[in-house]
């Protein structure tokens, strides 16, 4: 070996398109001493037929040291902007202390979404044949990781100063109203790897992201809240390389074979329709809970899913795919939604981890002004009245616990579609036992899998049957660790409007 | 097929019968009165005479309406799992045919909620 040759090794340094094909292509092998489908043995069994794994486009090809590097420099950031606004008494400068409570359903709701979006990423990064969707779900389960920590991380602060924080892993797995996200989640994780992208990266990520990302960051971002809209960027470009895996996957899907196709729609169908109603409290959060509101949830819903979603459909038409089915439901339903959803937390707040309220003369007219058709004609009503008994010393709590869907698991307060006087109550039969239903859509989806649905865990018929702490209130919300008298109730009267009040006199008082 | 899975699958019902110690599961809904936001849920024990369902729980359950005291109950409109029901006010919860996780709907003709808002 000459000098010559040494320098022309040196420098001959892999591109960035060759360590990536080592690190996908390169590490993907035939295996010979076990047969191919006991190794990867969820490969087949949903009815999905690949050809050619080869044929996956990997979405950003991103090479471990790149991703490492990148990802470093956004946690630098985001301690950083944490670290001041701890520094700086952050909370204070918010708008109101109502909007905590959107921090509160966020932590509780979405964050531990995440950490199941790493453990579903991990299972399915082994469970694809080919290396490059593997290496996909790899790095999305690190990222998804990244995300339910720097979130932690991130609101851990208002722990500090309000109520309803503490323990968001404990509430997620009990408290009522949190069993639809973690239900919606394990249904995902307990369908196959193909399935799974089609819930998540697809359905989720792809179709519906904006509708959850844009009123939380936005919302952060109206409300002087820097440390959540910091996380929401620092999360933002994970999130674009996880929708185009969404889209590569399914076009992949549809590609390989003509077979699919009708699978491909059906899990869209299913999964929209789940989506969408696991929305419905980010929908409620946007109109309700942000002081300082940033869109309604029909305009949102006009602009990412009748618009931009329709645009997509368009595009995924050449392959037979159609708009998912019910996706008129929830369009019809967009002037509606959110005050049945606020209505129905009004209901329950005894045993909820944060506070709701009636919205003050302001917000009501801009409830007005945002649904002309609606809100003053069935919903500006209940406010009043219930305003009214409040006036009274007479908060209205239901004190009787509601019946449930048995697939989203959200108590049955959706109306038909086309009447919003009715409630839209479905049922059905199965191996002699009756099962209900908030929708067509809802019912489908149990139809299709009773014998998944059969073992919904739902948190009213579990307290009934003695398996959360006791039969009383107070067992209950002991059991969901809720404090009752600070973490549940009305905000009006709640520790955290007081210690937002005291802080809003002494800010007044030091400025003169 | 009732689920895509690897092998053969076969769990039990969640919500069976024999989980509720001795009760049924019964939903109330009072139709045009959405201030009570979805159907109510109870476990009774299916021996529980219907007139003690109405006067000691679909009673407690939703007298914080104003229009309840006004109801009229000869007029009241039942509906059992989406057909009408005329119950017999002594008999049984399953003489009447009430069964585990029955939903009963009713309607007071000429109550309509706070304002006939249907709230």
């Amino acid at each position: 070996m000459n000098a010559e040759t040494k320098i022309e090794r040196k420098a001959k340094k892999l591109g960035l398109k060759e360590r990536y094909g080592h690190l996908t292509r390169g590490l993907g092998w035939e295996t010979s001493y076990q047969p191919m489908d006991k190794v990867f043995p969820f490969a087949s069994y949903e009815g999905i037929k690949i050809h050619d794994w080869d044929a996956f486009e990997d979405p950003f090809r991103l090479t471990m040291d790149a991703y490492w590097k990148y990802q470093a420099e956004k946690e630098r950031k985001l301690y950083a902007v944490i670290d001041s606004f701890a520094q700086n008494n952050g909370q204070m400068k918010i708008t109101d202390a109502r909007y905590v409570n959107a921090l509160k359903i966020f932590l509780t709701g979405v964050s531990p979404l995440e950490y199941m979006a790493h453990r579903g990423y991990a299972h399915v990064g082994r469970h694809f044949v080919g290396a490059g969707p593997r290496v996909a779900c790899q790095m999305q389960a690190i990222d998804e990781l990244r995300h339910a920590q720097t979130q932690m991380h991130t609101i851990s602060h208002y722990n500090k100063y309000f109520d309803g924080l503490h323990d968001p892993r404990h509430m997620f797995d009990r408290v009522w109203y949190l069993s639809v996200p973690k239900s919606f989640f394990e249904d995902a994780m307990t369908a196959g790897p193909f399935e799974f992208l089609t819930a998540i990266s697809f359905s989720f990520e792809y179709v519906l992201t904006n509708l959850l990302f844009v009123p939380f960051m936005s919302g952060a971002a109206y409300n002087g809240d820097m440390a959540t809209v910091t996380f929401g960027f620092s999360a933002q470009s994970d999130e674009s390389r996880h929708m185009t895996l969404g889209l590569e996957i399914i076009k992949f899907m549809l590609e390989q074979d003509a077979d699919n196709v009708p699978i491909v729609q059906r899990w869209i169908d299913k999964w929209f329709w789940r989506g969408y109603r696991l929305l419905s409290i980010v929908a409620m959060m946007m109109d309700y809970m942000l002081p300082k509101r940033v869109m309604s949830w029909a305009e949102a819903w006009g602009i990412y899913f009748e618009e931009a979603g329709g645009a997509l459909f368009e595009d995924l038409s050449r392959y037979g795919i159609t708009t998912p089915k019910y996706a008129d439901v929830a369009s019809k339903e967009k002037d509606r939604l959110t005050h049945e959803v606020w209505s129905t937390f009004y209901n329950y707040t005894r045993a909820a981890a944060f506070h709701t309220w009636i919205p003050n003369d302001d917000e009501l007219a801009w409830l007005s002004e945002k649904y002309p058709e609606t809100f003053d004609q069935l919903y500006r009503p209940r406010y009043e009245h219930w305003r009214s008994l409040q006036q009274k010393g007479e908060r209205f709590y239901n004190n009787s616990l509601p019946q449930l869907c048995n697939v989203c698991q959200i108590p049955m307060v959706f109306t038909e579609p086309d009447d919003p006087t009715k409630l839209c109550l479905r049922s059905t039969e199965f191996e002699g036992e009756k099962y209900h239903f908030c929708s067509d859509g809802c019912k489908d989806i149990f139809e299709f899998e009773p014998q998944k649905y059969v073992q919904s865990w739902l948190p009213v018929h579990q307290i009934f049957q003695g398996n959360c702490g006791g039969a009383t209130m107070p067992e209950v919300l002991d059991w969901y660790g809720i404090k009752n008298g600070s973490d549940n109730l009305d905000y009006e009267g709640s520790p955290d409007q007081t210690i937002w009040n005291d802080w809003t006199k002494s800010a007044q008082r030091a400025a003169g | 097929m009732a689920v895509v899975s690897i092998s053969p699958y076969k769990l039990p019902a969640k919500d069976a019968l024999e989980n509720f110690h001795g009760n049924q599961l019964v939903y109330l809904h009072w139709e045009d009165h959405l201030m009570f936001c979805a159907p109510v849920a109870f476990p009774l024990p299916s021996g529980m005479v219907f007139d003690d369902l109405v006067q000691n729980v679909l009673g407690p359950a939703y007298q914080q309406h104003p229009d309840f005291s006004n109801i009229t109950w000869s007029d009241v409109k039942w509906t059992l799992d989406g057909k009408p029901f005329d119950p017999d006010p002594q008999a049984s919860l399953a003489d009447n045919g009430v069964g585990h996780k029955s939903l009963l709907s009713f309607v007071t003709p000429g109550l309509q909620g706070i304002g006939n808002k249907h709230f």
